[in-house]
């Protein structure tokens, strides 16, 4: 597994996205090397990046034995359909990009809060890894899985799996390390 | 839950429709795409969506609105969600009089997006729900394929299963179109001999002779044409059941052939001499009234009564006008699927006239009319214009001459005896018919000094 920066990214809240994945999948999480900065996604209409193409680059710079990358930005992006994603995966793919721009509180013209900031973050990174291991939204308004269209929806669930996706998660992850243990990369 | 449901992207940018499919497919969607109008109209003509997202603007070929006219000529009840970068109020408002279902301007966000698709999954689910649901309604009021909650027909149901196996001759009276041959299938496929042939005959639709050498067979040379020996309808239905269609129909001779095959079990092929024994079972139906045909000396009153050992009298569709909403929705969903028409609703409007329309030719009508109103509707949806062709009989007393001096309590009293003589004495049904509770009844029974 592999979390990699696109445009920059605060270096702690890169080391604590690695943390997060080591205690969420019980996965080893290493640092890659940052991507370059993103400006081929730029929209220039938007005053955006935009996600898919931003993928698209992860996709092609993906290390061999790297079952999974997450690629963390502080870029806005989004989807042409849509006016923003805090995220966007692969679906039972290898790579998952996410923007931590509308996770600060500053975004919302409200003071600081890292501890809020690093708790969202945290719920996200679950979010879109776990669409990456193949689950897709829950509806359990609780769970990470269920799909957040505002920040308050992304407050209001927790960090962690309810127990039907925890169980699909730790499947996907045993699937995964077999399959590398046979030397097969997905 | 949500892989049920198909949505169909159309969009000839390939970053925006990979990603919105991308995205739905994270919400648990199965999702297809199209990069253009023709082929998502080749998509939606093998496939149904639940939901369409096409894009307003399309080079080059058909655009959006073309596209979607497409699809809804394909699947009427399709849900197509109009997308555009710009918005003006004339694509607006013409994507919307064409039947889009949402117009969304790019870019929208996720939370109205998911609050769209959301909104029509749940129509649809209910929608699905409410079909399911049906089907299960129709199951519980069906026997044998005839739909009834009706108490009478109940009644014969019920009065089926008690007869099935026995070989007794049953009569079904009944006027036509209200299924006497489906009672009569009922009768054989709920019974022993279920394995074993039905084999239905019309006597109205042949001639003395023909029907004669049709029941009984005949041999080699027996007539003009008969040109080798041939087996009758009595020997093809032997160890099952056959059924006599129209049996006030047949001629003195032959009624005389039947009352000894019935009586004997056995008989000759026309032009014959060798005895053919048979086990059948003998089910007769008429649309005229036998007991006045014996009356009028035109119909046998051994054959009669040979052939009414059990009676089964049919109802009239307006004696049992609860079942039209049922038998309606009955007929439309195997009729639009036979015509392949996506048609699976009618208004209540159309449902009201259904239930007031008198419905002479019975069942058999009713399901013609459907079946008419489903070829020329041009919507998914039967109206009340879809059923003009019924002609309403007026509420007038037209073609009704009041006779010389009589009292409104002496029409009552011919009417009640009347009803009363038609239902058998049956006092509920009587007042059903005439529209009034049995309470009533009684009362004007006993004030007429009219008896049961």
């Amino acid at each position: 597994m592999g979390v990699t920066t696109a445009g920059g990214f605060d270096s702690e809240a890169a080391e604590f996205a690695a943390l997060c994945i080591s205690s969420a999948f019980s996965i080893d999480a290493r640092r890659l090397e940052p991507m370059p900065d993103p400006a081929y996604a730029w929209d220039e209409a938007r005053q955006q990046y935009s996600s898919t193409l931003i993928l698209r680059d992860a996709i092609s710079r993906r290390p061999a034995g790297a079952a999974r990358v997450l690629v963390l930005t502080e870029r806005d992006i989004f989807i042409p359909m849509l006016s923003f994603v805090y995220g966007q995966a692969q679906l039972d793919g290898p790579v998952a990009v996410l923007s931590s721009a509308r996770l600060r509180q500053e975004f919302y013209s409200l003071p600081p809060n890292r501890p809020l900031f690093l708790l969202r973050l945290r719920k996200e990174i679950a979010h879109e890894l776990g669409h990456t291991f193949g689950l897709t939204h829950c509806q359990d308004r609780l769970c990470t899985m269920s799909l957040s269209t505002n920040i308050e929806q992304l407050d209001l669930k927790q960090a962690e799996f309810c127990d039907s996706c925890a169980i699909l998660v730790t499947e996907a992850v045993s699937r995964i390390r077999r399959s590398m243990a046979e030397g097969r990369t997905e | 839950m949500r892989r049920q449901w198909d949505i169909l992207v159309v969009d000839d940018e390939p970053v925006m429709r990979e990603s919105l499919a991308a995205w739905l497919v994270e919400d648990g969607y199965s999702v297809d795409t199209a990069e253009n109008g023709q082929e998502a109209v080749r998509k939606a003509s093998s496939k149904d969506y639940a939901i369409y997202f096409v894009d307003l603007k399309m080079p080059p070929g058909i655009d959006g609105i073309e596209t979607m006219m497409e699809i809804r000529r394909r699947h009427p009840d399709a849900s197509v969600i109009i997308m555009t970068a710009y918005a003006t109020v004339d694509t607006a408002i013409t994507a919307m009089k064409e039947g889009a279902q949402e117009y969304v301007v790019k870019p929208c966000s996720p939370e109205e997006i998911s609050l769209l698709v959301g909104r029509i999954i749940k129509i649809k689910n209910l929608q699905r729900e409410n079909l399911i649901l049906r089907k299960k309604l129709s199951r519980q009021y069906s026997f044998h394929d005839i739909i009834s909650k009706n108490a009478r027909m109940n009644e014969i149901f019920n009065l089926i299963r008690d007869v099935a196996s026995l070989r007794s001759t049953v009569l079904i009276q009944g006027q036509s179109g209200t299924g006497k041959e489906l009672i009569a299938r009922a009768l054989h496929y709920s019974g022993n001999r279920a394995e074993k042939p039905f084999i239905a005959v019309s006597c109205a639709a042949l001639t003395e002779t023909l029907l004669e050498s049709e029941l009984l067979g005949h041999e080699k040379g027996s007539f003009t044409g008969a040109t080798e020996r041939r087996r009758g309808k009595f020997e093809l239905a032997d160890g099952g059941t056959l059924f006599l269609d129209e049996i006030g129909d047949i001629s003195p001779k032959l009624q005389v052939d039947l009352l000894r095959v019935l009586q004997e079990r056995s008989f000759f092929r026309v032009g014959g001499s060798e005895q053919v024994k048979v086990d059948v079972r003998v089910i007769a139906a008429t649309r005229v009234n036998l007991e006045e045909a014996v009356a009028a000396g035109t119909f046998r009153d051994d054959l009669f009564y040979r052939l009414n050992v059990i009676n089964i009298r049919l109802p009239n569709l307006r004696e049992r006008s609860e079942d039209i909403p049922l038998l309606t929705h009955f007929f439309l969903e195997r009729l639009s699927h036979e015509l392949g028409k996506e048609v699976g609703e009618i208004t209540e409007g159309a449902l009201k006239m259904l239930m007031d329309y008198d419905w002479p030719g019975n069942v058999r009508e009713l399901e013609n009319a459907i079946e008419r109103a489903l070829v020329t509707t041009r919507t998914h949806v039967l109206t009340e214009d879809d059923f003009s062709f019924l002609h309403r009989p007026p509420v007038t007393s037209n073609g009704w001459v009041a006779p010389d001096s009589i009292s409104l309590d002496e029409v009552q009293r011919h009417v009640i005896m009347a009803t009363l003589k038609r239902t058998g004495g049956n006092v509920k049904e009587t007042a059903a018919s005439l529209g009034i509770d049995r309470s009533t009844l009684y009362e004007r029974m006993k004030r007429f000094a009219i008896a049961r």
